[in-house]
């Protein structure tokens, strides 16, 4: 698949619409690719020719950026092959322009072992088109008892470590972990929700879920274990990033640590920013998530927090689900949705509703996760790796779940109309996708 | 029935899923036929050949003793083949999912069948893979049309009316389906409806239901025409959502003492089967105010009405 080998030809794209989420330049201009990095940048010189015998893509226009860093996606392997592997999964983060994916660690075993980490980063080489970056985990098989091994699992290749999912209930394993984790400067990334408080609860609590007749789950559940980690980051110091807010009062709560100083970023789903709880309509299990969709006034709070730079990353929260676990009573559905192939075109919605301009949006799905995981990636910058998407923003079309590449087809985006979408994706410079068409 | 009979009120939906969805008109027209199916059941001659060679199969995932055998009985009296199916929850998890199942009923080409099942949208979701009709016999604690139905033609007969009338519904609504059904129902036909019980067993968005909620028996009950009890499920009653059978009874159970807050004539109902001492008084239950026996009755009424409603929408009907 990816050839270690590097570029022996340098790549020209002309014409393009350069957009540098890192920072904020937006122009018409030219992009030089040699060795797998970018060589040189042609701002304002869309004409720039390249080096004689140069392969040239010409972008008629159409906007180039950084390849998209999804900080979140569940990946079937190991142990779960039959919803997702590493290479459907980056073959589905290739269509949807994500050259960046960190994997969770709730596989079958658990990524809680320096030698499961070098499993996966070898498997990824010989089979993802993509750049696979696992997240360990935090407590030892995710049980939120004993931390893991921080500085080996960094050594080995882990870029952050979370328990997926699963919230730490325990304050006192929690504030050890983030003591400890300050002193290799490791990254920690929490699902925040009190298990307690959820219970039963499969959708968001209040008048629509009663009117379903299904437990709800209340926003405290996730402010809660917030405020709890906010406090804990207060007395530790160390880096702490919650994975997905999904709610008012959680924004709330960031902005204000973030005005105290605190050393803490947040994360949204594709999903809470661009579908609400209405969206379940009939019992649809597709849109049974965790967090669950909340309100439309929760919707709009997070849209306007990922606005005005509050919210840091936008995640696909990519979770594949086969039809067994979703063809289900709602309550008895498995949690997730796919969401690597659909996290661009479905954030240009908000971009085309006018909340939020491309490059901020680009910004929160490239530049900041790449900064927040140490990664070059996600800028154009001369230096920075060839991780490219070419886009047409405006290009509409109606999402089939069947021509999916993920493996699992469990899209809450199914028969959506969706504006805007990959044409191609570049990983150091070599094509892994290609959706233009053949003229 | 033959062409030749007046033309009825027509009921213009393929399954009984919920209340929701239903016009006060469709509401009013199963009704009326129930009124009818009322006297059927009162005479000797209680057989009626309305689904003579149709097929109907009760699915029933939860143990139920009276709406199972209320839809053994309506079914049986308008002629058609009924079959009972229980399926208990270790078959299903010996891996056979609902989908499976409906598929497999449905390739025996029943006309209709009625399924309850422990989980919201189950039968939402049952419906979408059969080709007949469907009836929702309780769907977890989502709805239950045919109890929602029955109360309502018990009401009527008794008040003459339902628009204007004050209903009381008490107890656990949280896990109701017969409170949500019944909520939806009376206030589509113009009652005035309350939910009273403790909060920790009334819904998040209640009162965005557009009803009014009390927390105190008393003033829940004040003035009220028909006081609706439901059943606590026995798990709940131990500290998990109230402390104890004992301090329920106390604020919550109905009896003389609590419905004399009510106006004289109210009447009192109850789903069944009845907890007696928790959240009703028997001297209550069986007394001259309660309907709580003639609803059964309005069952198999309401029942009749439903499968020849739905029938007739069938192919051939």
């Amino acid at each position: 698949m990816k050839t270690p080998t590097t570029q022996a030809r340098a790549l020209v794209f002309t014409n393009a619409r350069l957009v540098d989420p890192a920072s904020g330049r937006e122009a018409a201009g030219a992009l030089l690719v040699e060795d797998g990095v970018i060589a040189d940048i042609g701002w304002d010189e869309p004409g720039r020719a390249g080096p004689a015998g140069a392969e040239v893509v010409d972008c008629g226009g159409r906007v180039l950026a950084p390849g998209l860093v999804d900080m979140r996606a569940f990946v079937g392997e190991p142990g779960a092959e039959h919803r997702e592997t590493l290479k459907t999964a980056s073959e589905a983060a290739a269509a949807g322009g994500v050259t960046t994916v960190v994997c969770m660690p709730d596989t079958d075993p658990v990524v809680d072992e320096p030698s499961i980490v070098d499993f996966l980063l070898r498997r990824a080489r010989d089979t993802a088109v993509v750049n696979i970056h696992p997240a360990a985990a935090l407590t030892k098989g995710l049980e939120g008892r004993e931390m893991t091994e921080f500085g080996l699992l960094m050594e080995a290749g882990a870029v952050a470590f979370t328990d997926g999912a699963r919230s730490v209930t325990n304050a006192q394993v929690m504030r050890r972990a983030l003591t400890y984790a300050r002193d290799f400067g490791a990254l920690i990334l929490h699902h925040t929700e009190d298990p307690d408080l959820v219970g039963s609860g499969v959708m968001n609590e209040g008048e629509l879920a009663s009117r379903l007749g299904l437990p709800g789950v209340p926003r405290e559940a996730e402010i809660i274990m917030l405020e709890r980690d906010l406090r804990l980051v207060q007395l530790t110091g160390a880096r702490y990033h919650a994975a997905m807010v999904s709610c008012a009062t959680s924004i709330a709560l960031i902005e204000r640590a973030k005005a105290e100083g605190l050393p803490v970023t947040c994360g949204v789903s594709i999903n809470n920013l661009t579908l609400n709880e209405s969206d379940i309509g009939d019992y649809r299990t597709f849109l049974k998530l965790s967090p669950p969709l909340r309100s439309e006034e929760d919707r709009l709070a997070v849209v306007d927090a990922l606005a005005r730079g509050v919210i840091d990353v936008v995640v696909s929260d990519h979770n594949p689900q086969d039809v067994e676990t979703k063809r289900l009573p709602f309550a008895e559905a498995a949690d997730g949705a796919v969401g690597l192939e659909t996290m661009l075109s479905a954030g240009l919605r908000l971009v085309h509703a006018g909340h939020i301009g491309l490059a901020r949006l680009l910004a929160a799905m490239a530049s900041q996760p790449a900064a927040l995981l140490g990664l070059p990636a996600g800028r154009l910058a001369a230096g920075a790796p060839a991780d490219l998407i070419l886009i047409d923003p405006d290009e509409p079309y109606v999402l089939d779940k069947a021509a999916l590449h993920s493996r699992s087809k469990n899209s809450p985006f199914d028969e959506a109309r969706l504006e805007g979408r990959v044409l191609q994706t570049f990983v150091a410079g070599r094509k892994v996708h290609d959706a233009s068409p053949a003229s | 029935m033959t062409a030749t009979t007046a033309p009825r009120p027509s009921f213009p939906h393929r399954h009984l899923l919920g209340i929701e969805g239903l016009s006060p008109l469709d509401i009013t027209a199963l009704l009326d036929m129930a009124d009818e199916a009322v006297e059927v059941s009162r005479q000797v001659e209680k057989k009626r050949t309305t689904l003579r060679g149709r097929t109907q199969i009760n699915l029933f995932f939860e143990p139920s003793t009276r709406t199972q055998s209320s839809f053994e009985l309506a079914g049986k009296r308008l002629g058609a083949d009924v079959m009972n199916m229980s399926v208990s929850s270790s078959s299903v998890k010996k891996g056979e999912t609902l989908i499976d199942t409906a598929a497999t009923l449905n390739a025996m080409r029943p006309d209709i069948i009625v399924v309850r099942h422990h989980a919201a949208g189950a039968v939402h979701l049952l419906a979408r893979k059969v080709d007949c009709a469907v009836i929702n016999a309780g769907d977890g604690a989502h709805e239950h049309p045919t109890q929602a139905l029955l109360d309502a033609l018990t009401i009527r007969r008794n008040k003459g009316r339902i628009e204007g009338l004050i209903v009381a519904i008490c107890g656990d609504v949280l896990h109701s389906r017969v409170a949500r059904s019944n909520i939806i129902l009376l206030q589509a036909l113009g009652a005035r409806v309350r939910c009273v019980g403790p909060s920790t067993l009334l819904p998040s968005g209640l009162e965005r239901f557009g009803v009014e909620v009390f927390t105190d028996m008393r003033k829940g009950l004040a003035d009220a025409d028909i006081v609706m009890m439901l059943r606590l499920q026995r798990e709940r009653m131990n500290g998990s959502f109230v402390p104890s059978v004992k301090e329920y009874f106390r604020f919550f159970g109905l009896d003389r003492e609590k419905l004399a807050y009510a106006k004289p004539d109210a009447l009192v109902m109850h789903p069944g089967p009845m907890n007696r001492g928790v959240e009703i008084d028997s001297e209550v239950a069986d007394g001259a105010q309660s309907l709580i026996r003639e609803q059964v009755e309005m069952g198999v009424a309401v029942r009749m009405a439903t499968l020849e409603a739905l029938a007739r929408n069938l192919p051939n009907g």
